[in-house]
């Protein structure tokens, strides 16, 4: 079967501004990849060109082997921040509802499997109880976990989370990576996050990224990778990154 | 009071103001959660074109007007989607050349324009048979586009990048919507007329949203509020023989102030 996602040197700029650079990256089946990395390094905006959302100037990019403007629609993506209209007249379960949507079509109403998916879903992120609040009304985390929840109802192949864990309470945050890892038994997960406490237990590989990504497939990156990336002595930043991730040398 | 019903340009008056609040109920709370109002106005000012085009070609203003406000919501979604002019400028130039076309078209014209003033601002009391068809197969068509994509719509108006990702067609569903919003603005033009469609698809859905926090209900209860306002407006117009369109968004503005002043005003009295 084809990789997840394949890209091969892939190259975005804003403008004159280059943001990513010669970006290889591939992903197969079941793997948990984390993407660490400065603000500003591209992480986004990386998350974004292998969803189709953001054409680069050059490369390939293959999700599930073919566009990804063809086979988006089988990966579940939380964005880092919500682009949702928050006074919109919806409530939490219609927002759930909706992660079925690409998977139905003109005049095909939700029905009792996607209700019984969306129940199941918001059960998994603990927000059942806030079904029927209006969306705007949440916190913060309380956010995130519903648009967790709806990128999970339909079972993607490949789950895509931009920082997911900011705004959710420590206690929260281990019951979330517990639910990723059980979930990665099954489906590729590609998570963005600046949680290095995270990485050691849960995660499988680790990708440095600023502009240029630092990727090894397996979880080591060098002292020369993180330098390289966050443009500061190791040291620096090594009191945050487990020394599992850290090679030693 | 119910004698005046027996009068045909009544009945039809009634008649159009129920079925311009089906159209202003669904599309008008699609206007204001998609938050659209401004281009909304534009494609009504741009819409006077296919007025002038009616005119020029000797047919009812009312078949211009369909094909010019379809076009000119295309050109409109289009121009702000896809180049780099900014969406209120876009919107702002249509708005002028749509008028412009208009009134060259008019004064091109042999004779004079009848009932000019009649699509600038409304007179629901001469709505013809052959419109009342009109609108009701446009009201046809909207109810069924709607209840086709409701999903969708609801998908683009709450979240854009998450139904992109979804696979819908974010440009496409995007048109057909300022398409709807074109064939409404059709529909209410013999109520209120193009200078004051406006207020009538934004008002009825504003309120509504203070009542509920459901789409659908929202949609409902506007259709309510836009067919007892304009049919208040339509009563004291022919009491006391006043333009109707310009009565119609009074009675409605009124109420909407009231509102207001109401839920500005009570919390402190019942604090007090
Ligand atoms: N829409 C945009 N237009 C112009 N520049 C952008 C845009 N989005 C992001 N950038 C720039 O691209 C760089 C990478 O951004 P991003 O992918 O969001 O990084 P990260 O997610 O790693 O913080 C930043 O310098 C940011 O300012
Ligand atoms: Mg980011």
């Amino acid at each position: 079967m084809a990789e997840v996602i394949d890209l091969k040197d892939v190259w975005v700029s804003y403008g004159n501004t280059p943001v990513l650079e010669a970006v290889d990256l591939v992903v197969e089946d079941r793997d948990f990849l984390a993407i660490i990395g400065p603000n500003g390094g591209g992480k986004s905006t990386l998350l974004k060109v292998i969803l189709g959302l953001i054409k680069p100037d050059r490369g390939s990019v293959r999700l599930l082997g073919d566009d990804p403007k063809k086979t988006r629609k089988y990966a579940g993506y939380v964005p880092q921040y919500i682009s949702s209209n928050l006074d919109f007249p919806i409530s939490v379960w219609e927002v759930v509802l909706m992660g079925c949507l690409g998977h139905k079509g003109p005049f095909r109403g939700y029905n009792e499997d996607d209700r019984k998916a969306a129940y199941e879903a918001l059960k998994v992120v603990d927000m059942l109880d806030y079904r029927d609040r209006q969306i705007g009304e949440l916190s913060g985390g309380q956010k995130q976990r519903v648009f967790i929840a709806r990128s999970l109802v339909t079972r993607p192949r490949l789950l895509i989370l931009d920082e997911p864990s900011t705004g959710i309470d420590s206690k929260r945050q281990r019951e979330f990576y517990e639910l990723l890892n059980r979930l990665k038994s099954e489906i590729a997960i590609l998570l963005v996050t600046h949680d290095m406490s995270a990485l050691s237990v849960y995660v499988d590989k680790v990708a440095c990224l600023n502009r240029r990504l630092h990727y090894h497939n397996s979880k080591e990156l060098s002292p020369k990778d993180l330098e390289a990336a966050y443009q500061c002595p190791v040291e620096l930043i090594a009191h945050g990154v487990p020394h599992r991730v850290l090679k030693v040398h | 009071m119910f004698e005046i019903l027996q009068y045909g340009f009544m009945r039809n008056a009634i008649m159009a103001a129920v079925l311009a609040s089906i159209a202003c109920g669904i599309i008008g709370v699609y206007v204001v959660v998609k938050k659209v109002t401004s281009l909304s106005g534009g494609i009504s000012h741009a819409s006077f074109g296919g007025i002038g085009l009616g005119y020029y070609l000797g047919v009812n203003p009312m078949y211009g007007l369909v094909p010019f406000s379809l076009l000119s919501a295309i050109a409109m979604g289009i121009t702000s989607k896809r180049t780099k002019v900014a969406e209120d400028t876009a919107i702002g130039i249509l708005w002028s050349l749509g008028m412009a076309i208009g009134i060259i078209l008019i004064y091109l014209t042999p004779g004079y324009a009848p009932d000019l003033m009649t699509y600038l601002f409304g007179n629901i009391l001469t709505v013809p048979l052959s419109d009342i068809y009109l609108m009701l197969a446009l009201d046809a068509v909207i109810v069924f586009v709607v209840y086709a994509y409701y999903k969708e719509f609801m998908s683009l108006c709450f979240d854009e990048e998450f139904a992109t990702v979804a696979g819908i067609n974010v440009e496409r569903l995007y048109l057909l919507l300022l398409c709807l919003i074109a064939l409404t603005i059709v529909l209410l033009i013999k109520v209120v007329g193009i200078i004051l469609i406006i207020a009538l698809l934004t008002m009825p859905a504003s309120l509504s949203s203070h009542y509920t926090k459901n789409l659908r209900k929202m949609m409902y209860i506007s259709m309510f509020l836009g067919a007892l306002f304009s049919i208040t407006g339509l009563a004291l117009s022919y009491t006391y023989d006043v333009p109707s369109g310009a009565t119609i968004i009074l009675v409605m503005s009124a109420v909407y102030l009231l509102h207001f002043v109401y839920h500005a005003v009570r919390p402190r009295i019942v604090r007090a």
